[in-house]
């Protein structure tokens, strides 16, 4: 059953975890019990869990992927699947949990708003759960939801609950995980049995808080637009001269997504890297007229002066303190099976902005698994560092922790083009 | 003051943003267009990230040549409406070509289309090819990428995919690769029903419940075309049919529906009980990975 709501808002979120702790069977279960499955995925689950002998319906089977991982029995990818409900629409990023995928990770915890940490309630807190816990930090996610699964396999028992959720939270603390504007919140479930995921079942009496998808519908995603400062990256320029309507010969608009903050007609702006001020004129999606526009509104606007604006430039309030700069510190994410060199030049990927860069020094790399710093000349495939950097060309930046989408960029290799590496920025040097 | 926005806008906004990155990085791309729902999706999408300035790019569809003559004159109209221009890549070229050999005649052409769309990508140039594929669609799509990467083959490696974090999309290629986008790849189903009602878009006719003569094969409902007569001792219906994606003729089935309004189908989507693709592309119930292997081929 799909939902026929028009006015869902979108959460993102996260599954953390390995295949042990049950994730695929948990985001089996969301979309099993929420009816997002259809009959003929379910008819072909019910033939691959009989053909590999199962009694009943494997619901890990609805998140299986791809040939090559069903021959090798391994998932290589971040996926992203989808239901809703009447009051949202969920997108749902399952990246595997193994060390070696560290990238995938925080791949799925770029975009994500909330991440369900997965533990195994025989097992309690492992390593991984350090890793996962660490990695959602990192990328600045403000809502955990640390789900204690298989709560069937130890007997529903409260003490075993309480005993995991305190252990979290001393490890939660002592990683500054828990701090003003992060909500933690821990759930006994059986992803298995249907408990506390959608359904409350009825195993678990003594627990008395939401089931997992009351915590989703429930959550108050909305920041304070008032407060955060506009940050309107420019795409693209409209310059419809060759157009038969003569009326836009001299019709300029300047297009882009806006990142964060309100923006207003008639607002006075500036344009960064050049610092030349307008005022807003007009602000339109499609042929729709605004008042104002709000973050992750993708906008044409035009302005009351003439003024030079290309690809890459920024427009941000006439009072904004941001400047454009050329190094910074970043805590970066390395992906490429070719090592980090700090004698080579690599292209950075700012919002829609691209400037060749240099290391000029990689301060230290951080192991995941104990959080402790660590020297290192140079970077391997899943290594997290805190490296700072050289560039070319201005960017306006901003503290990941400030602004998530001005905070962070993607580390380009020069010669083969692909994606080599991510970066969250620190500070501005 | 607004302090969020819907699921549909935040939608659409996204899919604009992608369209614009490929507007800025890609130097010569192309939007792919069938007259189906998804890319006339995206034909809206385009309007609203790019007027009153002209497309960044020209239109194509890969016409097999097994079409529903509803759907090419749409796509003409459409076309003209817009005054934007379109390339047709054709399959019977490709065949003129030799280039792509049926096995007989009766042979599904959605498979061949790969071929023809990779020579029109090196005839004109293009860098990068904006469709109309969805997450929700199919499970080798689920891993897809918004700016997915193809070597100079055309091959989909899935595990040499670029890593996409944010709202930073990497599309550069070197001459000869291109990218796939796919603005809607976050879009479901219902998501694009919904969209096509709010936008108030027109779309071919036989998206909606209409009466044709068909015939019941191996459960599916096989529409009786010049391209696909009926056999001897086909038992021949008149049935209220719509259909629920369009393509080649040979491959494409519709589904039994009296919903013949957008809100009706919207209805009708949100208490259905099988799969888009499962119910009505007789292509890809072959095997189980064969999307995964078509777009392994070049396939978008």
């Amino acid at each position: 059953m799909n939902d026929t709501n028009m006015d869902n808002t979108v959460l993102r979120f996260m599954t953390c975890g390995s295949v042990d702790d049950g994730k695929s069977t948990l985001i089996g279960r969301l979309l099993f019990d929420t009816k997002t499955i259809l009959t003929d995925t379910l008819s072909h689950i019910e033939k691959t869990s009989k053909k590999r002998g199962m009694s009943s319906l494997d619901l890990s089977l609805i998140t299986d992927g791809l040939q090559a991982e069903r021959e090798q029995g391994i998932t290589i990818d971040v996926a992203y699947r989808y239901f809703s409900t009447g009051t949202r629409k969920y997108i749902i990023a399952d990246a595997p949990g193994h060390e070696q995928y560290t990238r995938n990770m925080v791949t799925a915890a770029s975009t994500a708003q909330l991440a369900i940490i997965l533990i195994d309630g025989r097992k309690g807190m492992l390593t991984q759960t350090k890793r996962h816990s660490y990695l959602a930090k990192l990328l600045g996610i403000k809502h955990i939801i640390v789900a204690i699964n298989k709560m069937d396999l130890i007997e529903h028992e409260e003490v075993k609950f309480q005993s995991i959720c305190k252990e979290y939270e001393s490890f939660a603390s002592a990683i500054e995980l828990i701090q003003p504007g992060v909500d933690i919140k821990f759930i006994p479930m059986s992803a298995l049995n249907g408990d506390m995921i959608v359904d409350r079942g009825s195993s678990m009496k003594w627990y008395e808080g939401p089931t997992l998808l009351e915590i989703l519908e429930s959550l108050d995603t909305t920041e304070s637009i008032n407060r955060s400062s506009l940050r309107l990256p420019i795409q693209y320029i409209c310059r419809p001269r060759e157009s038969d309507n003569k009326g836009l010969h001299d019709f300029r608009a300047f297009m882009g997504r806006i990142e964060s903050g309100l923006l207003k007609i008639n607002d006075k702006i500036k344009v960064l890297p050049s610092n030349l001020e307008s005022t807003i004129k007009e602000i339109r999606i499609g042929d729709k007229l605004l008042e104002e526009a709000i973050k992750e509104e993708s906008v044409t606007v035009s302005l009351q002066d003439e003024i030079d604006i290309s690809r890459g430039d920024m427009i941000v309030h006439a009072d904004d303190k941001l400047t454009a700069i050329k190094s910074f510190t970043a805590t970066i994410c390395w992906f490429s099976e070719t090592d980090l060199s700090p004698n080579r030049t690599y292209l950075i990927l700012h919002t829609s902005r691209t400037s060749k860069a240099k290391i000029s020094n990689i301060h230290n790399k951080i192991n995941i698994n104990t959080i402790e710093k660590e020297q290192a000349s140079s970077l391997k495939t899943n290594d997290i560092a805190n490296v700072s950097f050289k560039l070319a060309q201005p960017l306006m930046i901003d503290r990941y922790i400030d602004h998530r989408s001005t905070g962070a960029f993607i580390i380009i290799d020069e010669s083969t083009y692909h994606t080599v590496g991510a970066g969250m920025i620190d500070s501005i040097d | 003051m607004r302090d969020k926005i819907s699921h549909l806008d935040w939608l659409e906004s996204e899919a604009i943003h992608i369209m614009r990155e490929v507007a800025g990085q890609c130097s010569n791309p192309v939007l792919l267009f069938s007259g189906g729902k998804d890319s006339l999706c995206l034909l809206r999408i385009a309007e609203k990230a790019f007027r009153p300035g002209r497309f960044p790019f020209p239109l194509m569809h890969i016409d097999t040549g097994h079409n529903y003559p509803e759907v090419i004159s749409f796509r003409d109209t459409k076309t003209k409406e817009l005054e934007e221009r379109l390339i047709v890549a054709s399959l019977e070229d490709s065949m003129g070509r030799g280039t792509i050999v049926l096995k007989n005649v009766e042979e599904p052409r959605n498979k061949y289309q790969s071929v023809t769309l990779l020579e029109a990508i090196e005839e004109h140039e293009f860098d990068c090819c904006i469709g109309g594929a969805r997450r929700d669609e199919e499970k080798a799509r689920a891993k897809e990428r918004v700016m997915s990467f193809r070597d100079e083959f055309g091959q989909w490696d899935p595990k040499n995919q670029r890593p996409e974090l944010w709202n930073l999309y990497n599309a550069k290629v070197h001459k000869g690769e291109n990218i796939r986008a796919f603005p809607i790849s976050n879009w479901t189903e219902m998501d694009v029903w919904q969209y096509i009602e709010r936008e108030k878009l027109d779309l071919p006719s036989i998206y909606f419940a209409h009466n044709r003569d068909v015939v019941r094969r191996n459960g599916a409902i096989i529409p009786i075309t010049d391209v696909t007569p009926a056999k001897p001792g086909d038992k021949i219906e008149n049935l209220t049919v719509r259909f629920r994606t369009v393509g080649d003729i040979t491959c494409t089935a519709p589904v039994l529906s009296e919903a013949d309004t957008v809100e009706k189908i919207i209805l009708e989507t949100a208490s259905t009980v099988i799969t888009e693709r499962g119910e009505t592309r007789l292509d890809d119930q072959v095997s189980d990975a064969s999307m995964e292997q078509r777009k392994k081929e070049g396939y978008f």
